[in-house]
């Protein structure tokens, strides 16, 4: 019988081979993988050669450089144009603050923050834009800076406030869009751009939240009648286009409300369709979260003496939005590109905006070069959210399985 | 026990009352109307210790259960601390905050510290202010020797530790009384002792206690009084000393014949 233990023995060495070895062990092993390896070379070569002579040669973008007022912020006028530009400037100063907060290394500056100097400073150069426009947009990266610095700076149990600042700086944005209160108000019909995409994508975002929410725990409750008309709801409108939600939100919805209702803004009610469409999509991806939180959970929750509101909302809710994440996450994505769809209600969204400039007889058949632009605008919000939302899942993982 | 009747019978003008009363108990489960608790009554006095054995199926957990309404039951009475346990929310929420449960499968909060899923329920339930919570805390995970990890999550955390901060988290709300339902069944074998060591020393300390376990040596040492559970009857409640070597009824011999 053995008496001692072995010895601890050090874990075999892998071998750090070189680029050349990799490339011979991985795409030329065999006569089947030199050729796949090359075809799919030469596809890769010539396909990103097309495109860059595409871009670089034959495209045409001064229907882009001209237009780029129109394409952000459409035909809100000039004149008023500082209170977009402050809008900005205060959401900027917040998201400093809080990337402030969210960081927690020693290093000043990291990679990631480099590089969007570096995008900033190479817009405020590079665009064709006005002088005005350009100092504006370097005051608004020094306020983002000075607002990081004094994220860094303030103490941290002061980050819980970041929420309730958000929501105060939700409604200052649209007081200084919308007018009202002491400033001159601007009607909905000069909103348009991708300052409308934005406005009408982070109202639903947020307003179909708590929505979709409700929805889930109303789908769950112990009360029949609550419980009916949840799933009522949710499988009506999961069972219709949003093209035709949208449409009885602009036609129909009118006629529901009270006569004091009735002339209700169009982007209003472009906000509430999707708000509305949004929210029952929202409860389905929660309700599988609230699923995933086992029953002594809130058995435990109640063996304490919470009541059924503190147990939804301090035990259950937290670990069930927490597990949802992506799925939420992808239903905001999905919502920011159908805002794409108010273009076919006569609202000059980002492609709405778009449509009207392939209007324009000088730019007729600029289709390529317009759609690629836009894609690109939806594509780096898009990103940003799903980024967004992979930084919130690390940071909510801290310490658990 | 036996103490406890006589003071009740010799100071006539401090009638005792028992914690919990539970007169003639029946559960049907609602999904398949199976008779689980067929007439169950049991008094438990301040400051005893029973503990309920029994085969699994015997209606044991499902019992300590409706002691804090975590199950309702269809007929009988139970009164827990002078409270009668009805449908009324507000007798259930006075009666949950006066009895502290411990799960088999200790049910912390993931999402939550250590010390924050100790303090949660004294700040939102009792209104304490926070400093006060956590110096109770503190005091309380001390206690059950996890005062190091307060500041962990409970998924660092191994079996043993995490049931004693469930413990933990239970007496944080000061109760009269605490429900154990199998509190050692879930654990490795070599965390088992440090859980009863925690309970026994809880015993001691003179809190009202039910534990549903199979630890038969726990039972001998701690319990007052042992109650057998089988077919969702009580078959036998006696003394340690008789239920293990002097046992009446023929299920209980064969019960312990089965796990000694």
């Amino acid at each position: 019988m053995q008496t001692e233990l072995p010895p601890p023995v050090a874990p075999p060495i892998s071998r750090a081979s070189s680029p050349w070895e990799w490339m011979r062990v991985n795409l030329f092993s065999t006569w089947y993988n030199i050729i796949l390896t090359i075809v799919c070379v030469v596809i890769i070569v010539v396909g990103i050669s097309n495109l860059l002579r595409w871009v670089f040669d034959i495209a045409q973008w001064n229907v882009v450089v001209t237009n780029l007022q129109l394409f952000f912020v459409g035909r809100f006028p000039p004149e008023l144009y500082w209170r977009v530009w402050l809008s900005l400037g205060v959401l900027a100063c917040l998201a400093g603050i809080a990337w402030g907060f969210s960081r927690t290394d020693a290093r000043w500056l990291s990679h990631s923050t480099l590089i969007a100097l570096g995008v900033i400073v190479a817009a405020v150069i590079l665009l064709p834009i006005p002088l005005s426009s350009r100092l504006w947009l370097v005051t608004i990266a020094l306020v983002a800076t000075i607002g990081y610095a004094a994220g860094r700076q303030l103490p941290p149990n002061l980050s819980s406030w970041l929420p309730v600042m958000w929501g105060v700086a939700f409604l200052l944005v649209w007081w200084l869009i919308k007018g009202g209160l002491g400033l001159a108000p601007t009607p909905t019909t000069v909103w348009s751009g991708l300052l409308l995409t934005l406005l009408t994508a982070t109202t639903s975002i947020i307003l179909s939240f708590p929505l979709g929410v409700l929805l889930a725990l109303g789908r769950q409750s112990p009360l029949p009648v609550v419980r009916g008309l949840s799933t009522l709801y949710i499988e009506v409108i999961r069972g219709l286009p949003l093209i035709g939600i949208l449409f009885l939100a602009q036609v129909m919805l009118p006629l529901f409300l009270p006569p004091w209702f009735r002339d209700l803004d169009r982007v209003l009610r472009a906000i509430a369709g999707l708000v509305l469409f949004s929210a029952a999509y929202l409860a389905e991806n929660v309700r599988g979260g609230l699923q995933a939180v086992p029953r002594g959970q809130a058995e435990a929750a109640k063996a304490l003496g919470l009541g059924a509101p503190l147990t939804v909302s301090l035990i259950v809710l937290p670990q069930a939005l927490k597990a949802v994440i992506p799925a939420i996450v992808g239903q905001f994505i999905s919502l920011f590109k159908d805002t794409s769809l108010l273009a076919l209600f006569g609202l000059l969204e980002l492609t709405g905006i778009a449509r009207s400039i392939l209007a324009q007889p000088e730019f007729i058949g600029r289709y390529a070069e317009v759609y690629l632009f836009i894609g690109l605008i939806y594509w780096i919000f898009c990103y940003g959210m799903s980024q967004a939302s992979r930084n919130l899942e690390r940071k909510l993982n801290v310490g658990q399985r | 026990m036996t103490q406890q009747t006589i003071t009740t019978e010799t100071d006539a003008s401090l009638p005792q009352k028992p914690a919990i009363i539970a007169e003639n108990v029946h559960k049907w489960y609602a999904s398949n109307k199976f008779h689980v608790l067929r007439g169950v009554s049991l008094n438990v006095y301040r400051g005893e210790v029973v503990v309920i054995m029994g085969p699994s199926g015997s209606g044991k957990s499902t019992f300590i259960r409706t002691f804090n309404a975590l199950e309702e039951y269809q007929q009988g009475r139970i009164e827990i601390d002078g409270i009668e346990l009805s449908h009324d929310l507000r007798n259930i929420d006075a009666i949950r905050k006066e009895v502290g449960m411990v799960f088999q499968q200790f049910n912390l909060f993931p999402h939550l510290t250590v010390l924050d899923n100790v303090t949660l329920a004294p700040i939102w339930v009792r209104r304490w202010a926070k400093k006060r919570a956590e110096e109770v805390a503190m005091q309380l995970l001390e206690k059950v020797g996890i005062l190091e990890q307060a500041r962990k999550y409970p998924g660092q955390l191994s079996g043993g530790q995490q049931q004693r901060v469930a413990i933990a988290r239970a007496l944080a709300m000061q109760p009269k009384i605490m429900l154990f339902d199998e509190p050692t069944s879930a654990l490795d074998p070599e965390m088992v002792r440090e859980v009863l060591d925690v309970m026994r020393s809880l015993a001691q300390s003179g809190i009202t206690m039910v534990v549903v376990t199979h630890e038969v040596g726990f039972a001998r040492e701690v319990a007052d009084r042992i109650v057998l559970m089988d077919g969702g009857v009580i078959v036998e409640e006696a003394t340690p000393q008789e239920f293990f070597q002097n046992p009446k009824e023929e299920r209980t011999q064969k019960f312990l014949s089965q796990i000694l």
